[in-house]
């Protein structure tokens, strides 16, 4: 495109009374008289709204009549109304780069509401300045890439299975690498499942044979994520089996579905030290070997390594409900057995799960509320009988409760190896450890980096129906592109003048979407297709070895020369 | 070969808006069906979001402006789901097209009709703190960004006379003759996004809603605080019109509660939300004093044990344990004495505060009961819908091709919808699927 013949700039302005929202203060056949003189401009008018069908229509006209090769719209906000204007503009033969935009509305016609002559001066001289970026604008194209559609799904559980057999059934070729021999995730670990206190085991082999019958989705498992290059659409995968041989295949999307264990909470509340202080996991796995031996008081402990003052501050969400559930459940087999939980906030949030609360305090499950500053001490006995002493906050009681068995509620923490993969596929992790989506609000399970998704509790700690929810969500995600095949990116990209970069690496380091890296010269490359042109590297350049495109220097010194009045050289 | 696949989306709250434009953008068509006169939802009503403080429509504007531009998407605003027959991959829908009477091709959002109208009537996106007109745009960021004449307010519906509006409008855009309009559509699958409703925490008596002035709700705090809200975004009392210094809130105001009315379970976001409302309470005027009354504080998202830290450490938000017995006014100040147990020291005590606000339970959307009986989802006792396997098909009803995502499906916070709401769209695609793949 920068081969293309360079064509002297004919400007149209189009300048918007927006009824009476910019003309009722803007006088707006001055701007447009004023507009007219300007360098490069062939041809000025006013709409009474420029954005009505009536005046997109106007702007055709005028490029056809006119010739125009570049074309300015005075009027509202870019954020609202520069897609149509552009369209517009496409329509009628013109790049859609080749469009600018002043913003006399939200700048002068509000901002001065009460200074009209003050306001109409403000026009001018955004007019100005969007002539002087228009004489220097040039046509972009959005290069296109064409769509594996194919997904790698990291992580064999109930999310990640999930995830690949929605997106089968929407159409896509799955990979499901799992590092464990089998598939199953922390779901294959547990008895029953709240709300439903259906068998753990019992939905989870439905899902896995799904998996395993279905023919578009491939299953290996004792393998692990070695190497990822490429971009959107395009990903090359490099995977090693336990016995270190490797595979390659493509992907067009990756979704990071790799769970999280539990914290071993060794050292605390006398765990490693006394046989009967075990964690729920491990509580979990006795109920369901049916190997639990008929307690006569149990005390479990909530919170312990989770919502610390540092460290581990958060809260892992599922503890509350996964102790009230084993509770009952220990409750149904012995009704007469005491069991008590120790805890801090109960988090028994949405629907269903206040409802369990109250069911336990019916069954007889002993709530005690423990405060940070004076946290539960378990004490062993002679015989090693073991005592809880706790202070209850309501009660203000000293308890001193008997136990044979207690149980530690202990969070959902980031595997080990998360950090090497957040390196391999370059996304973040949070302070939390746990893997940092690009928006916490609206884009709750997409990365910064377009084509890779988070789903289940590597993304934070939740539950199975949660974890469910956003792997249908990632499913969704990750079809999108997929369905596609062919995606336009980013016209407005870095360029990186290479006889100016000292390849220092900063911008390597910053850029928010791994799209530049050191080449074989030691100088930045930039990926097009993965940079969204946000500037970061420019702007923080040293060198200033780096431009944008549409907001070259020259482009944005043009603007601001005229600004102060002046003209570039 | 049909043409486009399409769904139907009910409801254009952020749960809405983000199936839609999941299916939009993956290349299907969306009928978006929003019974207001402008998507948006609850979010748009938020001043800002927790833990990241987020302007909530400055992130929520540029989606609503998606869906409007997107070629895939068909936005039925002022409009409701009538009927539907036919199953999966095929549903026949009938939606009321309620008249705006102003021409949604004409109108350019310009303004100048409701400048010009006389009428004056309380402003339902400002929870009625502030006007509007009886032509209006519910709020600045309305999406579409076209008029709506109410009817019930307006002096020639009402009276036969004015049409000032019509006068003023250089787009001609008013037409008081407009009929309301029904249309079928033809859909492979249906999503629901009603959203919620807040309790009415007049049900609380002794809590004194609307029987003393200084007692408002959270989401009626919201506006206040809000820069184009009716104050401007000062939190001026509605009593006096001054500014409180000391402000309490009440948590589970009709949640967690066992009382008749109310409601068993925990709404989710109201400790988040008011630990957030604290802290913009404390940015505007640094030396308010906050109190916030809880049960149990519910902090089990991302990030959000940790705001709660920094609200109470940095901020100095104080939270009190103890849900209040009563509320009574001082009849000369009309501030309020709130009435508590302290449950971690056991003692009575008395606070006194110059603002109460309430946070009331966040309940089913009034429309579920309608839409059960038109679609054939079924209600859960509360009156969310119900999924079909609340572990394994959450965002699945009991009737295949129709399904359920954020508030509808049960209580959670903006980033819990937004997921699942791509959840639904990608099970809705699955069905598009399916119905492609028989007929090849």
């Amino acid at each position: 495109m920068e081969s293309m013949e360079e064509e002297t700039p004919r400007i149209g302005v189009f300048v918007c009374h927006c009824g009476i929202n910019i003309g009722g203060v803007v006088n707006v056949p001055e701007v447009v008289e004023y507009a007219k003189k300007l360098p490069c401009v062939v041809y000025a008018e006013e709409n009474l709204y420029t954005c009505s069908s009536e005046g997109i229509s106007k702007i055709k006209e005028g490029i056809a009549k006119y010739n125009l090769n570049r074309v300015i719209v005075a009027s509202c906000t870019p954020r609202t109304h520069e897609p149509l204007f552009r369209g517009a503009c496409e329509e009628a033969g013109v790049n859609k780069y080749l469009f600018e935009m002043a913003n006399i509305r939200d700048q002068c016609s509000w901002a001065h509401m009460h200074e009209p002559e003050g306001a109409t001066e403000k026009a001018k001289d955004l007019v100005r300045m969007a002539v002087a970026k228009s004489r220097l604008l040039k046509p972009l194209e959005e290069p296109e890439i064409d769509v594996t559609p194919s997904a790698l799904v990291i992580g064999g559980g109930i999310s990640g299975m999930t995830a690949a057999l929605c997106l089968s059934n929407q159409g896509f070729k799955v990979h499901i690498v799992e590092k464990e021999p089998e598939l199953g995730g922390m779901l294959g670990h547990l008895y029953k499942l709240y709300p439903t206190m259906q068998d753990a085991s019992e939905s989870l082999n439905h899902v896995v044979n799904s998996v395993k019958s279905n023919k578009s989705i491939e299953v290996l498992t004792s393998t692990v994520v070695k190497q990822v290059k490429g971009f959107i659409g395009n990903f090359e995968v490099t995977v090693q089996k336990a016995n270190d041989e490797t595979a390659n295949f493509e992907a067009g999307t990756i979704i990071v579905a790799t769970g999280a264990p539990i914290f071993e909470p060794v050292g605390m509340y006398g765990y490693g030290e006394y046989d009967n202080v075990i964690t729920q996991l491990r509580l979990e796995q006795l109920l369901k070997d049916g190997q639990l031996k008929k307690p006569e008081s149990v005390v479990m402990i909530q919170c312990v390594g989770a919502r610390e003052k540092e460290g581990r501050t958060y809260c892992s969400r599922i503890c509350c409900m996964t102790a009230i559930k084993n509770a009952l459940l220990i409750k149904d087999l012995h009704p007469d057995t005491d069991v008590y939980i120790l805890f801090r906030e109960l988090q028994t949030y949405g629907k269903h799960y206040e409802e369990h609360y109250r069911t336990a305090q019916d069954k007889g499950v002993k709530f005690v509320k423990y405060l940070q500053e004076k946290s539960p001490r378990v004490v062993s006995g002679k015989n090693g009988e073991l005592t809880v002493n706790v202070y209850h906050a309501l009660l203000n009681e000293e308890l001193k409760i008997g136990s044979d068995l207690v149980v530690l509620s202990t969070p959902l923490i980031q595997h080990e190896d998360a950090r090497e993969l957040s390196q391999i596929l370059k996304v973040p992790l949070g302070p939390d450890g746990f893997f940092f989506e690009v928006h916490v609000k609206l884009r709750p399970i997409d990365f910064a980096t377009d084509g890779i998704y988070v789903c289940g509790t590597a993304h934070s700690p939740k539950d199975t129906p949660e974890s469910v929810s956003q792997a249908f969500g990632v499913a969704s995600r990750a079809a999108i592109p997929m369905a596609l095949k062919r995606l336009r990116t980013e016209a407005i990209t870095a360029v990186v003048h290479e006889n100016l970069c000292s390849g220092c690496g900063t911008c390597v380091k910053l850029c928010p979407y791994g799209a530049i890296e050191k080449d074989e010269k030691g100088v930045a490359r930039v990926t097009e297709v993965v940079c969204k042109g946000c500037g970061v590297c420019a702007a923080t350049c040293p060198e200033r070895a780096i431009e944008m495109r549409h907001f070259t220097s020259e482009q944005v010194m043009a603007q601001a020369l005229a600004a102060l009045g002046r003209t570039s050289a | 070969m049909r043409e486009k696949s399409s769904v139907l989306v009910i409801g254009g709250g952020i749960a809405g808006i983000q199936a839609s434009l999941d299916l939009a953008d993956r290349g299907l068509e969306v009928y978006l069906v929003e019974k207001t006169p402008s998507i948006g939802g609850r979010m748009a009503q938020l001043d800002k979001t927790f833990p990241t403080m987020d302007c909530s429509i400055c992130i929520l504007a540029p989606k609503m402006i998606e869906c409007f531009r997107h070629p895939n998407i068909k936005l039925l605003t002022y409009s409701e789901v009538e009927e539907v027959s036919g199953s999966a991959g095929n549903f026949t829908v009938k939606v009321l097209r309620n008249p705006r009477f102003v021409d949604e091709s004409k109108c350019t959002g310009c303004g100048t009709c409701m400048q010009k109208c006389p009428i004056k009537v309380p402003n339902e996106f400002e929870m009625g703190l502030g006007m509007r007109r009886a032509i209006y745009l519910p709020f600045p960021q309305a999406v579409p960004r076209v008029a709506t004449i109410d009817k019930d307010n307006c002096l020639y519906f009402q009276k036969g006379v004015c049409k000032i509006c019509e006068k003023f409008c250089q787009a001609n855009a008013v037409d008081f003759d407009k009929k309301p309009e029904e249309l079928t559509i033809n859909v492979s699958a249906i999503i629901i996004a009603t959203g919620f409703n807040l309790f009415n925490p007049s049900i609380i008596g002794e809590y004194g809603y609307k029987q003393y002035k200084n007692v408002i709700t959270s989401l009626e705090l919201e506006r206040l605080v809000n820069a184009s809200g009716p104050t401007g975004g000062k939190l001026l009392r509605p009593s006096d019109g001054k500014e409180p210094n000391e402000i309490a809130f009440i948590q589970c105001v009709g949640s967690r509660s066992q009382r008749k009315k109310c409601f068993p379970y925990c709404s989710s976001v109201c400790c988040m939300y008011a630990t957030k409302e604290s802290i913009i309470l404390k940015e505007h005027k640094p030396e308010v004093e906050v109190y916030i009354f809880y049960i149990e504080l519910r902090v089990f998202g991302k990030g959000f044990q940790e705001f709660v830290t920094r609200a109470r450490e940095e901020w100095d938000v104080e939270y009190i344990r103890g849900r209040p017995d009563e509320i009574i006014e001082d009849p000369k100040t009309r501030d309020l004495i709130v009435r508590y147990e302290d449950t971690l020291d056991r003692k009575v005590k008395e606070l006194k505060v110059g603002l109460v606000v309430l946070c009331p339970a966040l309940i089913p959307n009034d429309s579920n009961t309608k839409l059960e009986k038109i679609l054939g989802a079924e209600l859960d006792e509360h009156g969310f819908f119900k999924s079909k396997d609340p572990l394994f098909a959450p965002v699945d009803t009991n009737v295949p091709g129709i399904f359920i995502c954020g508030y509808s499906q049960g209580p959670k916070d903006i980033p819990e919808s937004v997921a699942q709401s791509s959840g639904a769209a990608a099970r809705a695609a699955e069905v598009i699927a399916l119905v492609a793949s028989e007929e090849n």
